[in-house]
């Protein structure tokens, strides 16, 4: 492919990202960032060719530390992220039962 | 092979909704399990794509690095995430030197050589490679990010694990010295470029200046700075993982890295107005600090 067709795309994905992300609820910046982290992973693909290409034995070392790195982060940044939502999900409902619980403290009063 | 472009495109895709669905509540989890099958996607299309002459070491490696990266996530405490997330952040960097570098070592790997000179002597025709010149610019950009996120990352770690302390460290003239530095790669990465053979001296220096300026502009920001600096070197990680897409003419780390960098840019940028705090002064590496622990105090 020439460098012109690979520059395309990547502006044209520098722009998806850039819009896509602005609408973001504050609460989620830190799940965002982690599933950001995890996806950042890709490099791994970088990786396993470097691994499955014969030839040179360091390099070939090199890609499979890539991939032990590359695997540590995809594993445990989707699972982080995963448990972020977990507790984001849990923390929705006591918070709403509060509300309700003060809403009616106040009707009492009044 | 149309298949492996329109699979990494596929991934690209569900990446992006991922993304997407971080943004809100309701779908945040669909989009967790987008990123995994996207995952998913890039992986297994690369290794049924590629000779599988050491599968068994790359399943060894997949399986290893996965066993750490799920034990870690399932102990670790809600309160040490972003810590984990800065030292998640670092390996992504260290893995994209790697890359760089075995794409250095073993170009013809890549299909990265191209023909540099032919010489005829009488019936005897010697065709001389070297790695071409743009490739050359990607790969020393992309291990230069890739270094910087990684020592950038573990100043980041410990800064909020508490190993190192949370003060920022003010270094007298540390803007010049980094100024200096990063125009030194630069124009290390143009003489690794133009030389006649890939310059392993350069190379290496520039990754090794690399690493240095990560450390020199993560150490001047504070603590309370820091989640900042956490998405701004995942935005780094997404740079230094295009830019090996780019060496790699590999689309799905282009799309990717493309979108990790620019959506990471503008959550730091988010981050720092919920905080208030001024975007330059968190890239540049405490650029106007001094005013901050004034205005702390106060």
């Amino acid at each position: 492919m020439d460098f012109i067709a690979i520059l395309s795309i990547f502006v044209m994905a520098c722009f998806v990202g850039y819009y896509v992300v602005w609408s973001v609820t504050p609460a989620l910046h830190t799940p965002l960032m982690a599933v950001t982290n995890a996806i950042s992973s890709v490099i791994i693909v970088g990786a396993l060719i470097a691994a499955a290409g014969a030839g040179n034995p360091v390099a070939k070392w090199l890609g499979l530390a890539g991939i032990v790195l590359a695997s540590i982060n995809i594993f445990g940044g989707f699972a982080v992220t995963a448990r972020m939502l977990a507790m984001y999900k849990k923390k929705e409902r006591p918070a709403a039962a509060a509300a309700k619980g003060a809403a009616a403290a106040k009707g009492d009063k009044a | 092979n149309p298949w492996v472009a329109l699979a990494y495109l596929a991934a690209g895709v569900l990446f992006i909704l991922a993304l997407r669905g971080l943004s809100s509540p309701s779908t945040s989890r669909a989009g967790n399990r987008f990123g995994m099958a996207g995952m998913l996607i890039a992986i297994v299309t690369t290794l049924v794509t590629h000779q599988l002459a050491s599968l068994p070491e790359i399943l060894a490696a997949i399986a290893v690095g996965g066993a750490i990266g799920w034990v870690i996530a399932r102990r670790i405490a809600m309160t040490d995430m972003p810590q984990l997330v800065a030292a998640f952040h670092s390996l992504v960097g260290l893995a994209a030197v790697l890359v760089g570098w075995a794409a250095f070592l073993n170009p013809e790997a890549f299909d990265l050589l191209v023909v540099t000179g032919v010489s005829s002597n009488q019936d005897l025709v010697s065709i001389k490679t070297a790695i071409g010149p743009v490739s050359r610019v990607e790969m020393a950009l992309g291990v230069a990010i890739g270094a910087l996120t990684f020592s950038g990352s573990v100043i980041a770690f410990l800064k909020l694990a508490g190993k190192m302390s949370g003060a920022p460290i003010l270094l007298p003239g540390r803007h010049i010295i980094n100024l200096g530095i990063i125009v030194a790669i630069l124009g290390l990465t143009a003489a690794f470029a133009m030389g006649e053979v890939d310059n392993t001296t350069y190379f290496a220096a520039i990754t090794v200046l690399a690493f240095i300026v990560g450390f020199l502009l993560i150490i001047p920001i504070g603590g309370a700075d820091m989640p900042v600096v956490v998405s701004m070197l995942n935005s780094y990680s997404g740079w230094a993982a295009a830019a090996m897409g780019f060496t790699l003419h590999n689309t799905a780390m282009i799309i990717t890295g493309a979108l990790v960098g620019s959506s990471g840019a503008i959550l730091s940028y988010i981050m720092c107005k919920a905080m208030n705090r001024s975007f330059l002064s968190v890239i540049a590496g405490g650029f106007g600090a001094e005013a901050g622990p004034l205005g702390d105090g106060a």
